[in-house]
């Protein structure tokens, strides 16, 4: 039986990556059959390098990853200074802001997400705890 | 000043490929979304043949297929294209799934390869495409990090996207997830399998590429 192993990852371990270097990172770490906790997210052509890289990677042990990202969402009706409070954030903490997690397919089952939560479900396999639901709250 | 840099740099890219005679629609999704019925749909209606096979089985287009030169006539209008049907974009495949429906060993093995491969071509193809039709299964979740990747991804690159919602023929399809899901976007609610709303379909693919 193997424990099942969350590492929690900085922002500011990828910051100085460039997009080849930020997948392999995270792309090694999974297939160490770590979940990994990121925090923030990776860019949009970051994440699609990741998935092509993560094909490329498939074999008969390694199936692939669940991914799933979670960031605090825009109110329709915010006010204008909530929008501008807002802006600025953006501007100082970039892509720094919500949580990915990645984990291997052959122990993360889904990843079910919304605007407002985000639940992990866990394929049971080599796992000390079966069945685990590991819900995440929005961030706020 | 950023924003309205970014605006006339849209509507340059947009005119630009307004300007040209064919241009090249791309079907892209998640695995058994129905992108391939739907290719057949277009194909059978403005062709008449199909185009792509469909199986139950995910993963059943594994390669790049191409229709060349379809056009289109709508009420005094035409729309020349040429319609890429892409493979499935997934972050998993385990050969053990298509074990599980049937295939031998060596079948699955091969197909989970190909499947593979077939993701990394429908990603490297992104780039070529002028036009996009995102299908969804809409008796499934929509809120993946896949279909959420895809779109943000043909947004950075300025490409043009109607998000479909298909398998409306189907009791569990629940077209307003997706339309929650993804406000900013229009959707259209069809069934390509019994070509249902296809007339919706086809007035906004005129809105988008035409």
């Amino acid at each position: 039986m193997v424990d099942l192993t969350l590492q929690f990852m900085p922002y500011n371990d990828i910051e100085h990556l460039d997009t080849a270097e930020r997948v392999e990172k995270l792309l090694d770490l999974v297939k160490q059959n770590k979940i990994l906790l990121l925090e923030g997210r990776l860019k949009r052509e970051e994440e699609i390098e990741f998935i092509k890289r993560t094909m490329e990677e498939i074999d008969e042990t390694f199936k692939g990853v669940e991914i799933g990202t979670i960031e605090p969402r825009d109110k329709a009706n915010q006010a204008l200074l909530g929008k501008f409070r807002k802006s600025v954030v953006n501007f100082i903490l970039g892509d720094r802001r919500g949580i990915t997690i990645i984990g291997p397919a052959s122990v993360v089952k889904e990843i079910r997400q919304d605007p407002d939560k985000i639940e992990l479900f866990t394929t049971g396999k080599g796992l000390s705890i079966k069945n685990k639901k590991i819900r995440k709250k929005k961030q706020k | 000043m950023i924003k309205l840099l970014q605006q006339f740099i849209k509507k340059v890219f947009r005119d630009l490929f307004k300007r040209k005679k064919h241009i090249k629609l791309g079907l892209y999704g998640p695995p058994n979304g129905g992108k391939s019925t739907l290719a057949n749909r277009i194909c059978k209606d403005w062709l008449g043949e199909e185009m792509s096979s469909v199986s139950h089985i995910a993963h059943e287009t594994r390669e790049i297929q191409v229709k060349e030169e379809i056009k289109m006539e709508k009420d005094g209008k035409e729309l020349s294209f040429n319609l890429v049907d892409t493979p499935g974009i997934a972050t998993k495949i385990d050969y053990e799934d298509f074990l599980k429906q049937g295939l031998k060993s060596t079948q699955a093995k091969t197909r989970a390869k190909e499947a593979t491969k077939g993701v990394v071509e429908a990603i490297k193809w992104l780039d070529d495409m002028d036009c996009v039709i995102i299908v969804l299964d809409s008796t499934k979740d929509p809120y993946s990090q896949v279909n959420i990747t895809i779109i943000g991804n043909l947004q950075a690159r300025n490409i043009p996207v109607l998000l479909v919602a298909n398998k409306t023929d189907l009791k569990k399809s629940k077209v307003k997830k997706i339309e929650a899901a993804f406000p900013q976007y229009e959707i259209v609610a069809i069934s390509a399998k019994k070509g249902k709303n296809m007339d919706e379909f086809y007035e906004a693919l005129f809105a988008l590429a035409g």
